[in-house]
């Protein structure tokens, strides 16, 4: 406060700040079912070191995490699992889809694989490759964080979860 | 010399199987294929396993196919497949029965306990029943899915999506 009493003007939002620090300080919930986990914990190892983006607090507990990173194939068995722990996680979260088996079943066109997390959970960035290169990852990360600063991604994808509807009515093409 | 001994397991098997055995064959790698009826699979495994001489100790896998539209299908669609190997002679062979649909083959658990899970999964995935099973459940599939998806009249793409996890089985959450 100006020692003359005048009144105060933030010259930012907070908005602006508060998102500002979430993408800084992003904790990830590594939810690994196959071997993109192998690719996970490679960035998150001291080689590429995911801790640079202030991404380094891996919490086991969905309470205490705002990215749940689902790297690896989630069979139909799994899913209610992952919606589970999805809906456990505290707002604001974010959803990253790790590998092709994540984003859209991959090569397990079958009977017993999720064809892709986003028919259950909203996906807020998906990272191609199988497995993705750590590269793609934090390329993946990166583009999550500009998101996280304007705001309009995380809003668009809550609103698309909501329209998602209960579990068993979808699970991808039927026959 | 691996050869030689598995030539002679033959005929030392082939004599001990004397009437059970309904076929011999070789399959592209010369390992051979004892035919058994379903009734009398334990007891040919047994002289496989308990022979002096052939020692087919190791149960290294059990599993099964469904041969519908196959030659032989008229005596059984499902066909269960033991794979034995013998760690003297380092040499393998291989049992198949056949069996139609819901007629039970009899329990591999007496001879091996390592059948116990390999009988599940062909019970989850084909539906082929196996008698005096200590625990004959799904293993692999949830519990409530209908159907069994290895077989070739279930649909390859047919998902089976439930909302909530699957229930604890009752007799895990029982206290001793």
């Amino acid at each position: 406060m100006p020692k003359d009493g005048s009144p105060e003007i933030l010259t930012t939002t907070v908005d602006a700040i508060s998102n500002w620090a979430r993408k800084n300080s992003l904790w990830p919930l590594p939810f690994g079912t196959s071997c993109c986990g192998i690719e996970m914990m490679a960035v998150l190892s001291s080689d590429y070191d995911m801790s640079r983006f202030g991404a380094e607090v891996v919490r086991f507990s969905p309470r205490q995490a705002d990215l749940i990173i689902c790297a690896g194939t989630i069979t139909l068995k799994m899913a209610p699992v992952l919606k589970n722990i999805y809906e456990q996680m505290a707002e604001p979260k974010w959803v990253m889809a790790f590998g092709v088996c994540t984003s859209s079943g991959g090569i397990y066109n079958a009977y017993p694989v999720l064809q892709g997390i986003d028919t259950i959970i909203p996906v807020d960035v998906y990272i191609p490759g199988c497995p993705p290169s750590p590269e793609g990852v934090i390329h993946g990360l990166m583009q999550l964080q500009k998101r996280i600063q304007t705001g309009e991604y995380s809003r668009a994808s809550r609103a698309r979860g909501r329209e998602l509807g209960p579990l068993a009515s979808r699970g991808g093409q039927k026959t | 010399m691996s050869a030689n001994q598995l030539e002679a397991h033959v005929a030392k098997l082939q004599e001990a199987l004397g009437g059970m055995l309904v076929r011999l064959e070789r399959d592209r790698q010369n390992v051979p294929i004892f035919w058994v009826k379903r009734e009398q699979v334990i007891d040919a495994l047994r002289a496989a396993k308990e022979t002096n001489g052939l020692e087919y100790h190791f149960l290294s896998d059990l599993t099964a196919y469904d041969d519908t539209d196959g030659e032989d299908e008229a005596q059984g669609r499902f066909v269960v497949v033991y794979q034995l190997y013998s760690p003297q002679g380092k040499t393998r062979i291989r049992f198949k029965t056949r069996a139609a649909d819901g007629v039970s083959v009899p329990t591999a658990t007496v001879l091996w306990a390592a059948a116990n899970w390999a009988e599940r999964e062909v019970f989850d995935l084909l539906g082929v029943k196996f008698d005096g099973h200590p625990d004959l459940r799904r293993i692999l599939l949830d519990v409530r899915w209908q159907g069994h998806p290895l077989r070739k009249d279930y649909h390859w793409r047919k998902y089976q999506l439930f909302n909530d996890p699957e229930p604890i089985p009752e007799h895990l959450l029982k206290e001793e």
